[in-house]
């Protein structure tokens, strides 16, 4: 009786710790990799300006590819706390684009041409970043169904912000738990709520080359495109500080004053 | 005012105006002559510091407003163009968004010190009552001002709390099995059959328009407090000219220090962690089909939404809700002890700290995901947040009256003069 209870009780543990083997296709999110520093973290940390253009150079030749940066405009890349092109530079990258035209007195008040297509014309500084899909439902169909997310506040917007984003890039080398199963048309990442994410890996080994020769490994990629977006979401980071800093110490000597004259009208009080 | 008027026009056109609109007398007799308790502590500046945080957020959302378009399709560009392209547009944002956090921390710390000191208390209940009212109107309009950017969590805090009056169908239900009153209601807010542009564009007129109510009310709060003038940390009445010292210059001098402190706080995160008291995921615009995992309002709330998270049932929940804010209505009689302040009442002063204790704990647990564990003890928060809940009216419903009753207060100095001066106090 009792060996056959004891084989039952095996025989149950058994199947239950084959049930937890059982193949699983969605885990808890690992927290993000803190391995890693910027130099705006911190009170005092300020953009780096070169590798803000290496990041741009990323996102340009990387990224823009599936994500749009919809409320960045090119002339955002020569205001001050950023980037640090000159205007002539932001002109040069506007010019790379197409943007679609106006009506206007050269196209007769048209948006199409004879053939039907929408005439686009060249880039200024004053136009945003062009989207890569038209509409939505253009860039599910290109992407299995997924909507690949507008890139302009995407640090603030994620629990975790620039260390996020960054284990999302990096995340992708992880090998699966050997029970996990990566859903179809979907990649394996640790850091992703879930861990089945529909971007596929997009960065590699120098997949950018930077013309200031920095490394262009894959971390280090992922490192500048991150300070970019981080900018993107916070362009006015560097003001932030810098009028907090003159704010503060104003505050602090306002508070000695209003303390050592609070001392002195009470001092017969007490 | 507390007492006869002291206003002495000096010159012609003052006499003048005094006999046609006495604003000089006015102003005077509350903001300078004023006698007020000489022995009142820092947590008396929490006043003046709510004055100033008001003033704040009216005037940075006013400027706001000049830019915000209440329009469910343009509300998150609007938002992120005052961030981007406005002049000073992202301080305007960042002082007025952490300023919601500020004037509630100064209200919280403001209610806490009333209840510690027993301000509430005869002849102070009026004041007491306009001050419950008052808060009531901040939570109503901060929760429309959280709406306001209409990104995901605007959206689905929208839809949850607009949620909880559909409950009371079930009330309804009891007259008659076809009157959806409690839906009815949901509908009549959201002026749609679910939160919507017509939502978003009501809750932007009513958030402009509450703030103008608060401060009438803060009016008839600052004259109710001025007619029996300020209880004091001793809690014992005023007995005479030597317990007290004119308004101007002690506590102008005084309360302006405090502030300026506060400031100094409220400065370091608007300049340097903008972003630590809000939820990312409100920088994700508004999307209906998409609900968020974890919906949380503020942290200013996160007590009563554990309340309402830790009941079943869904109309239960509702009227735990609005009845702790209620209850706060009831304090000045629920409370028996003749004796003001918690420093002489021994026993009140052990659960009035256990009551900071409940409401920092039921925070704790509103921000936790529903399913959660409390670390170290094991138990399931959800079962902690009833026991919080259950403390949370007892302490105001049992123990409030009870220990009135039961505990034997500390014996109570003569005037605030002999308390503070000592033996100064005969020579003075």
């Amino acid at each position: 009786m009792r060996i056959t209870l004891g084989i039952t009780l095996a025989a149950f543990l058994g199947l239950a710790s084959a049930a937890a083997a059982q193949t699983v296709s969605t885990l808890p999110a690992l927290p993000p990799r803190s391995d890693v520093t910027w130099s705006f973290i911190g009170p005092f940390g300020l953009y780096d300006k070169a590798q803000l253009q290496r990041g741009f150079q990323v996102y340009k030749e990387v990224c823009s590819a599936c994500h749009s940066l919809n409320r960045i405009a090119f002339h955002n890349l020569d205001e001050p706390g950023g980037p640090g092109f000159t205007e002539a530079q932001a002109k040069a990258i506007a010019a790379g684009y197409k943007i679609p035209d106006e009506p206007n007195s050269q196209n007769n008040g048209q948006l199409f041409d004879s053939s039907g297509n929408r005439m686009m014309r060249t880039g200024t500084i004053a136009d945003h970043f062009p989207p890569p899909f038209p509409n939505e439902e253009a860039a599910r169909a290109a992407n299995n169904g997924a909507l690949p997310p507008d890139l302009s506040v995407i640090v603030k917007a994620r629990q975790g912000g620039p260390y996020y984003v960054f284990s999302i890039l990096t995340g992708f080398k992880k090998t699966p738990p050997p029970n996990f199963k990566v859903l179809a048309n979907k990649y394996y990442n640790p850091y992703f709520d879930g861990r089945n994410i529909s971007m596929p890996p997009p960065l590699a080994d120098g997949s950018v080359t930077f013309s200031d020769g920095s490394p262009n490994d894959i971390e280090h990629e992922a490192e500048d495109i991150v300070a970019f977006l981080t900018w993107a979401s916070e362009p006015k980071m560097e003001q932030r500080k810098e009028l907090g800093f003159g704010v503060i110490i104003f505050l602090l000597v306002l508070s000695g004053l209003l303390y050592l004259s609070y001392r002195r009208i009470w001092h017969d009080k007490h | 005012m507390s007492g006869p008027s002291t206003y002495d026009p000096k010159s012609a056109f003052t006499r003048w105006l005094d006999t046609r609109l006495p604003i000089l007398r006015l102003a005077n007799d509350t903001m300078t002559t004023f006698p007020t308790p000489r022995n009142l502590n820092f947590w008396y500046g929490f006043g003046a510091i709510l004055t100033f945080m008001l003033g704040i957020q009216i005037v940075t959302g006013i400027v706001l407003a000049m830019h915000y378009v209440p329009n469910s399709t343009m509300a998150f560009d609007s938002v992120e163009n005052i961030m981007r392209d406005v002049n000073y547009g992202w301080l305007l944002r960042y002082m007025h968004s952490n300023g919601a956090s500020f004037f509630f921390l100064a209200v919280y710390i403001h209610i806490f010190r009333n209840l510690y000191y027993g301000s509430y208390k005869a002849p102070r209940e009026v004041l007491w009552i306009l001050g419950v009212l008052i808060y009531v109107l901040m939570i109503i309009t901060a929760f429309m001002g959280y709406v306001l950017p209409w990104g995901q969590m605007s959206f689905w805090a929208a839809t949850v709390i607009t949620n909880l009056f559909s409950s009371f169908d079930q009330l309804s239900h009891f007259v008659n099995p076809h009157w959806n009153v409690g839906t009815n209601i949901a509908y009549w807010i959201w002026g749609d059959f679910g939160v919507s542009n017509a939502t978003l564009n009501r809750f932007f007129s009513l958030h402009y328009l509450l703030p103008f109510v608060i401060a009438g009310v803060v009016g008839l709060h600052i004259w109710a407090l001025h007619v029996p003038g300020n209880n004091n940390p001793l809690g014992i009445d005023v007995k005479g000219p030597q317990d007290t010292v004119p308004f101007h210059p002690y506590y102008t001098v005084k309360d302006a220090w405090i502030l300026s402190m506060f400031v100094i706080v409220y400065a370091l995160v608007v300049f340097y962690a903008p972003d630590a008291l809000g939820n990312p995921d409100n920088y994700t615009p508004a999307n209906p089909l998409v609900t968020p995992p974890d919906i949380v309002p503020d942290w200013y709330l996160l007590p009563f939404y554990a309340m309402l998270r830790s009941i079943p049932q869904k109309l239960i929940g509702v009227l735990v809700l609005f009845g702790a804010l209620i209850t706060l209505v009831f304090v000045p009689w629920l409370d028996t002890s003749p004796v003001r302040s918690a420093r002489f009442r021994p026993l009140y002063k052990i659960f009035f700290w256990l009551f900071v204790v409940d409401a920092l704990l039921l925070g704790y647990l509103g921000s936790q995901s529903v399913d959660a564990t409390f670390p170290y003890i094991g138990l399931p928060d959800v079962w902690l947040a009833r026991f919080a809940t259950i403390y949370y009216y007892a302490f105001f419903w049992v123990l409030m009256p009870v220990l009135g009753l039961i505990e034997t207060p500390k014996a109570l100095p003569a005037t605030i003069a002999t308390a503070v001066l000592g033996n100064k106090a005969t020579a003075e």
